[in-house]
């Protein structure tokens, strides 16, 4: 339609706000409140317009354009009046320009200037010096607030923190945390959304204080390097010291829409650390690392793995790939292992976290992935989260499950054994015992379909086996009452959830490691894939199952073939058509043997047959279970090479270490957990000698003799787009801002936001008949608890990125929870050293007394190299995933007698 | 049923329990009984007679004498005189001006009708002066749409100040299907010097629930709130023993009076903010948020409490329904002004001779309302202005004192007509003293959301302080008003907006009175 603004006729999409209207045909109402994101607040009343025909003025932000509207935003009494609002507001609080962090980033100082306010007029006595520093991360001036409201509606509407709040009313109005406490004794979890969203200097980023004005910093966009949420990142560069200043999220990015966690804003000091490996490093004679050039590193690496393969056979090498790096990195990686050395041992931490879900799912579906996407969280009816504290590992993840409670749009089930955050929100929470999640849920469908609350057509029409499913299931050992003595929830409960589930129009299942990390693992996704097919929920928006990835790109080093089985884009290497196709695409030979998994290249090392390792940027001294079985294999290595950013406790036993970049300093893309591939963009330039992975890679490949010619980059990524028939469609140009979602065959295609649409990769959906099985270590009397382990939102895996922010450590210390009754007995007070005790070894650290975990069980995070909690873990393995039982073993606390 | 030979009438509404009503009552019930009267004469509880500062008042019918001042220790003489002499005690007896048989205003009063002769706690009363027969005849004879039609046609203009007609309020809200409707009354009665809607919802709780059963009927809604001020204790206590009478007759509940309408009335208490008042903020405060106004569009009609469609009324505009049905638009409007029919409830204040509240006709003049039921000007003095409409108003000289008030007369004058509240101010007070606390109420009452309420409010009272310090120029006087211009023109709502009307109506009428306080400290610096 079309309006007039000050005489120029202007196009205007019906529904569109004035202001908005008028932003789009470049002419400026100032505005002070408004965000894209917060919308209409209506607070500032600075954006006031005459609008012919309507008594005084408008305030444009709120107001809906109509056909032949006439506008005028820009005469003398129009502006008459936005000056004196924005000159009352001046005239109160401290807006010095001067030392203002915001100072050419500030949209008051736009206002005052397009107004033309040299000096406030009036002296409103400026509310008294109120800063508030106890954040770590965030820093607070209430004397420069303006009330407009925007941190408010961010905390509370976007994140869903509900921390901010207004305080008080009229002039003494001011923002306040929780009741009126300082912000780093708040709830606030420091996301930085508030910060993002304020268009003064009343909450910026502490650590940026006084390190670069705006104009002199350069904006990249880039991919998050943390978990597999796919927050896409704006790096705020100053070129003149190599350094990012300051993180922002991307508004309108469509896996975070602007939000990031703490980590992902502000948990970037480990790229400008100054331990960062800047040279090659080769340990001598004497055992100690000494610098190398490239050259001679390179040279000795491959002499190695030549003569290894020539002393023992292409067999005894394996390499362990990385979540941490890009798809071409991966790729190249296990190229150099399949086509190189010759064999299939190429794995990596996907091993340790989901490799149950991809053999769970691919036995169901016939792929393993998460089915549906973000922006459609809010399109289920209810949403099931079991096994993940999404709040803690997937933060943007869980603003917007809690986004759409608050919105009323979905209802929450959360079945976890510690009472998560996002439990808060949710209809019914239901503690489950570690390891029972089989029984839980059989028990769920037992009783949707005694109920008859089954969806029958699509049972019939879309799956297969459901006799034989509904025979295990409905077997007594299932009913909710056996079902309370064997996992603790009551059976009134497990009633009112399997109702609450099985009524909803779209329900969807959320989960993490709380499933996949069991020596039950395959069995338990493959009891959420029954039910959801059970239940109609896949193939739809808003459904399906959502494994939630916990790794920048986790799925992507799974679709880069960096598996024992598969080659990129899941074609089997046991399958005589995918592997001569690679053969031939390669020119090589290949193997046809099923490589060694993580757990197996542990054990083959200690019994001798893999004498070879290549780690690139994974860490498992810290992240693999039974951690001195770990140490013990990583020393027996004959010859191991770690390839990383820094010296960690795994390169600390290396014979070479490879400098690497970050994610800041390196192009090539992410592919994030709803399957979108991402583009990372260079903002810095690596310290020392450090060099992109995969070419280091390449330097490898081309010293074992090998013939690779990779100019840059993209030259990888075409090949994947060749040999990946689910990217071949996602070319190096066709991936823009957004992203493209796998499966995308053809460079017409425009990326597949859920899966399984009209019928499932496999064809029928398959049903699995699941028995119960008891984990393989449970409490007796000598070790009486059931040992969890998990992350905790501050820090990420093995500390390696998280660890090098002081602000992150001061946060989140080591800890171990311990419910209120069990401390009690053992008459254990908060933050009191106890020493944490299994079969494996022992630990010391600090007791965390709460409420949120159930009697009985203790919750130990794993990313501290001081009290490892996976010294404690058990090498107990999923016998088809191979995946360790993190989650269940038995142990035993005791007090540190000093 | 029981006769007696007289009915005392005590009022114990808020104020005159404070003086001490229930003591005055259980005195009297002591001395009737101690003179074996007891059997003879009824002792009642009543809403408010309409005077103020006249201590504990009580009504004696058949006799019709109303006595003020009362005492515990008056009671003795006072039932050996009246009831055993047979004499009123004439020091005691309120003497009524003009139309002396009518404390309340003039005799076809329709919201305060009961007010003072039933006890607003028996439902019985209520039912007895043909109580609920508008609901019953909404109820059982009537289409919704026709209710909406009637008021329509009423005239019937919202008497919580902007008088935007209420039909064609309920006449957005009415057609929505499919969703559930509130209604909700607004009894957050914040405007200062006002207390008509208490002074109705203590004499006659049963007119505005029969109100709020009509209107809900009217606009499908099977859950209506009373939402009012948690000071407003004997309110709340009345309004809900009527509620649960209502259940118990049923009036209220489940399909009431087998129609196949369900009605569900429930109080909803506030927390003493003036701002709660301006309905999205009482809406907000509804839905256990922070009283603070909504943008609007949508408006409450068609997004209102969780979203839903809900209208929103004063307590007044309510109380009117029930006679409009029983009675019929024709008849409404032929009571007040073409513009705004039927009647209007004023509290009179200030230096009149009789404070108190008034229901008098809409177009009645300032001077009637003064002279009539305001009983004058105290003794010794004069008149010089009446703030109109409370602090949200305006105030009027004697050039305003013979003109018909109502909603449309008043705008002509670029004035309003507001909740009601009518201050009358004497000569020897110096408007700018008004000005202030004024401006420190809108001070003090601001929400904080918007920048020109915020700081404006806090500037303006910067200046009139600066003013009466004898600091200001005459330039400060330019300063206000631009001020309160800007805050009228872009003011989120209308409590922001509202500081103009008084600001620049002292300015235009009683520019001497600041000129004093600029003038005399100059004189004194020189």
């Amino acid at each position: 339609m079309n309006i007039v603004i000050n005489g120029t006729v202007c196009y205007a999409s019906p529904g569109e706000t004035v202001l908005s209207a008028a932003k789009n045909n470049d002419i400026y109402i100032p505005s002070l409140c408004y965000h894209n994101k917060t919308g209409p607040l209506g607070r500032c009343r600075v954006c006031m317009v005459y609008v012919e025909g309507m008594n005084g003025l408008q305030s444009s932000c709120n107001l809906p354009v109509r056909e032949g509207m006439i506008i005028t935003t820009d005469t003398n009494e129009v502006k008459a009046h936005q000056r004196l609002v924005v000159d009352l507001l001046l005239s109160s609080g401290k807006h010095d320009c001067l030392s203002c962090e915001q100072n050419g980033n500030c949209e008051l100082q736009d206002v005052a200037y397009y107004l033309e306010i040299e000096r406030p007029s009036f002296n409103l006595s400026p509310p008294s010096i109120d800063i508030d520093e106890t954040s770590e991360m965030v820093f607070v001036d209430r004397s420069k607030c303006i009330q407009c409201g925007r941190c408010i509606e961010g905390c509370n509407n976007t994140v869903v923190n509900e921390v901010i709040t207004f305080a008080q009313r009229g002039f003494e109005t001011k923002i306040e945390f929780d009741n009126n406490i300082e912000m780093g004794k708040s709830t606030c979890v420091q996301c930085g959304e508030c910060v993002q969203l304020c268009p003064v200097g009343a909450l910026i980023d502490k650590n940026a204080i006084s390190k670069g004005r705006p104009w002199e910093l350069e904006k990249v966009t880039t991919i998050c390097p943390y978990c597999g949420v796919g927050c896409q990142l704006e790096l705020h560069i100053n070129r003149k010291i190599n350094k990012i200043i300051r993180i922002t999220g991307v508004e309108k990015a469509p896996a975070n829409n602007g939000m990031l966690c703490i980590k992902g804003r502000y948990g970037f000091d480990f790229v400008g650390n100054k331990d960062r490996l800047t040279t090659p490093l080769i340990r001598n004679s004497e055992g100690k690392f000494e610098n190398s050039t490239w050259d001679e590193a390179i040279t000795f690496v491959a002499k190695k793995f030549k003569n290894i393969i020539t002393e023992h056979g292409n067999e005894a090498i394996a390499g362990l790939a990385s979540a941490k790096v890009t798809n071409e990195d991966n790729y190249a990686f296990q190229k150099l292992i399949r086509r190189e050395i010759g064999n299939n041992n190429v794995d990596h931490c996907a091993r340790l976290c989901h490799s149950s879900t991809v053999a769970g799912l691919a036995a169901s579906f016939g792929s393993g992935a998460m089915t549906n996407d973000i922006k459609d969280i809010n399109k289920a009816g209810v949403i099931l989260v079991t096994g993940s504290d999404t709040t803690a590992a997937h933060p943007v993840i869980s603003a917007r499950i809690k986004k759409a409670v608050r919105d009323g749009k979905s209802k929450v089930i959360v079945i976890d054994p510690k009472e998560i955050a996002l439990a808060d929100y949710a209809e019914i929470y239901a503690a489950q015992r570690p390891g029972s999640d089989v029984a839980v849920i059989n028990c769920l469908m037992q009783l949707i379909i005694k109920n008859g609350w089954e969806d029958k057509d699509y049972i019939q029409s879309r799956t297969e086996n459901f006799e034989d499913l509904k025979k295990e299931v409905m077997k007594d050992k299932y009913s909710p009452e056996n079902v309370e003595t064997l996992s603790g929830v009551p059976a009134a409960k497990l009633h009112k959830i399997a109702e609450l589930f099985a009524k909803a129009k779209t329900g969807s299942v959320f989960y993490s490691m709380g499933i996949t990390q069991h020596t039950t693992g395959t069995d338990n996704v493959k009891s959420i894939a029954n039910l959801q097919m059970l239940c109609g929920n896949l193939g739809k928006p808003g459904g399906g199952v959502n494994p939630l990835r916990g790794q920048s790109n986790v799925q992507g080093a799974c679709d880069m073939g960096c598996l024992p089985n598969v080659y990129p884009a899941y074609q089997k290497v046991t399958d005589p058509k995918s592997k001569s196709k690679f053969e031939n695409f390669w020119s090589k030979s290949l193997s046809d043997k099923i490589g060694l998994t993580i757990t197996e290249i542990t054990d083959s090392i200690i019994k001798g047959t893999i004498k070879g390792l290549y780690i690139m940027g994974e860490n498992p001294f810290i992240s693999d279970p039974d951690q001195y079985h770990t140490i013990e294999s990583l020393e027996k290595t004959e010859f191991l090479v770690v390839q990383d950013i820094f010296m960690t406790e795994t390169a600390e036993l290396a014979d070479v270490v490879l400098p690497a970049s970050t994610y800041a300093e390196k192009t090539g893309h992410f592919t994030n957990t709803e399957r979108r591939v991402q583009r990372l963009n260079p903002a810095l330039k690596a310290p020392g000698q450090a060099k992109d992975d995969w070419e280091i890679i390449q330097l490898i490949a081309n010293k074992m003799g090998s013939d690779w010619n990779y100019q840059t980059i993209r030259d990888i990524t075409t090949e994947i787009n060749a040999v990946a028939p689910s990217y071949a469609g996602i070319t190096w140009d066709r991936v823009g801002k957004e992203g493209l979602q796998w499966p995308c065959p053809t460079v017409d295609h425009p990326g597949t936001p859920y899966l399984h649409k009209d019928q499932f990769t496999r064809g029928l959906g398959l049903f699995h008949a699941i028995e119960f099985k008891e984990p393989a270590e449970l409490p007796n009397d000598e070790y009486p608890l059931i040992m969890t382990t998990g992350r905790v939102l501050e820090q990420f895996h093995t500390g390696t990125m998280s660890r090098k922010s002081q602000g992150l450590n001061n946060i989140a210390k080591p800890m171990v929870m311990i419910s209120v009754v069990d401390a009690e007995k053992m008459s254990i007070s908060n933050s009191e050293k106890v020493k944490v005790i299994t079969r494996r070894g022992e630990i010391e650290t600090n007791a965390f007394v709460t409420k949120r975990i159930q009697q009985g069980v203790i919750y130990i995070p794993f990313h501290y190299a001081e009290a490892p909690a996976n010294r404690l873990t058990i090498n107990a393995v999923d016998p088809t995933a191979k995946i360790p039982e993190y989650k269940v073993c038995a142990a035993k606390i005791s007090k540190i007698i000093s | 049923m029981k006769y007696f030979r007289s009915h005392i009438l005590i009022e114990t509404d808020e104020a005159s329990v404070q003086q001490g009503a229930r003591e005055v009552m259980n005195a009297l019930k002591q001395e009737l009984a101690k003179h074996n009267l007891d059997q003879e004469v009824n002792v009642l509880e009543t809403g408010s007679l309409g005077f103020f500062e006249r201590g504990v008042c009580i009504a004696v019918y058949p006799d019709d004498v109303i006595y003020g001042n009362v005492k515990v220790e008056d009671v003795s003489s006072l039932v050996s005189e009246h009831f055993l002499k047979g004499r009123p005690l004439t020091h005691l007896v309120i003497e009524r001006s003009e139309k002396k048989n009518i404390p309340l205003g003039y005799d076809k009063r329709i919201v305060l009708e009961n007010s003072g002769n039933i006890d607003p706690e028996e439902i019985n009363d209520y039912l007895g002066v043909g109580g609920y027969l508008a609901w019953e005849k909404a109820l059982l004879e009537m289409k919704p749409e026709d209710i909406v039609q009637t008021v329509k046609d009423s005239g019937l203009r919202g008497r919580g100040g902007a008088g935007f007609p209420a039909g064609i309020k309920w006449s957005f809200t009415s057609p929505i299907k499919g969703v559930q409707k509130y209604v909700v009354i607004n009894a957050d009665e914040g405007e200062p010097g006002t207390f008509k809607d208490r002074l109705i919802m203590e004499g006659d709780p049963h007119k505005l629930l029969e109100g709020t059963m009509i209107a809900s009927l009217a606009v499908g809604a099977t859950k209506a709130y009373i939402y009012i001020r948690g000071e407003y204790k004997l309110c709340i206590n009345r309004l809900q023993r009527a509620i649960d009478q209502a259940y118990e007759y049923g009036l209220l509940g489940k399909n009431i009076l087998e129609s196949g309408f369900d009605l569900d009335i429930e109080i909803e208490t506030g927390a003493g903010a003036y701002i709660c008042g301006e309905e999205t903020a009482l809406i907000e405060s509804m839905e256990g948020n922070r009283g603070i106004p909504r943008t609007k569009p949508p408006y409450p009609g068609v997004k209102g409490f969780m979203q839903n469609p809900t209208v929103v009324n004063n307590v007044e505009t309510i109380a009117n329904v029930p006679a409009i049905i029983n009675k019929g638009a024709d008849w409404y409007r032929n009571i007040g002004t073409a513009e705004s029919p039927g009647t209007k409830v004023y509290t009179i204040l200030g230096d009149v001779a009789v404070p108190g509240l008034c229901e008098v006709p809409m177009g009645t003049t300032l001077r009637t309302i003064i002279n009539t039921y305001g009983g004058g000007m105290k003794k010794g003095s004069r008149f010089k202005s009446a703030l109109v409409g409370g602090a949200a108003g305006i105030f009027l000289g004697d050039n305003m004192l013979d003109v018909k008030m109502d909603f449309h007369n008043l705008a002509e004058y670029k004035a309003v007509l507001g909740s009601g509240a009518i201050l009358v101010i004497n000569d020897s007070v110096n408007i700018v003293d008004m000005l202030e606390s004024v401006i420190k109420f809108f001070r003090h009452e601001s929400c904080g959301k918007c920048v020109p309420c915020r700081n404006g409010n806090e500037q303006l009272y910067k200046s009139v302080r600066k003013i009466k310090a004898g600091y200001a120029g005459e330039d400060e006087l330019d300063k206000m008003l631009l001020i309160a211009d800007t805050m009228q023109k872009t003011s989120f709502c209308a409590l922001g907006q509202s500081l103009l009307l008084p600001v620049k109506s002292a300015l235009d009428m009683f520019k001497d009175d600041f000129l004093s306080y600029i003038n005399k400290k100059k004189a004194i610096n020189k």
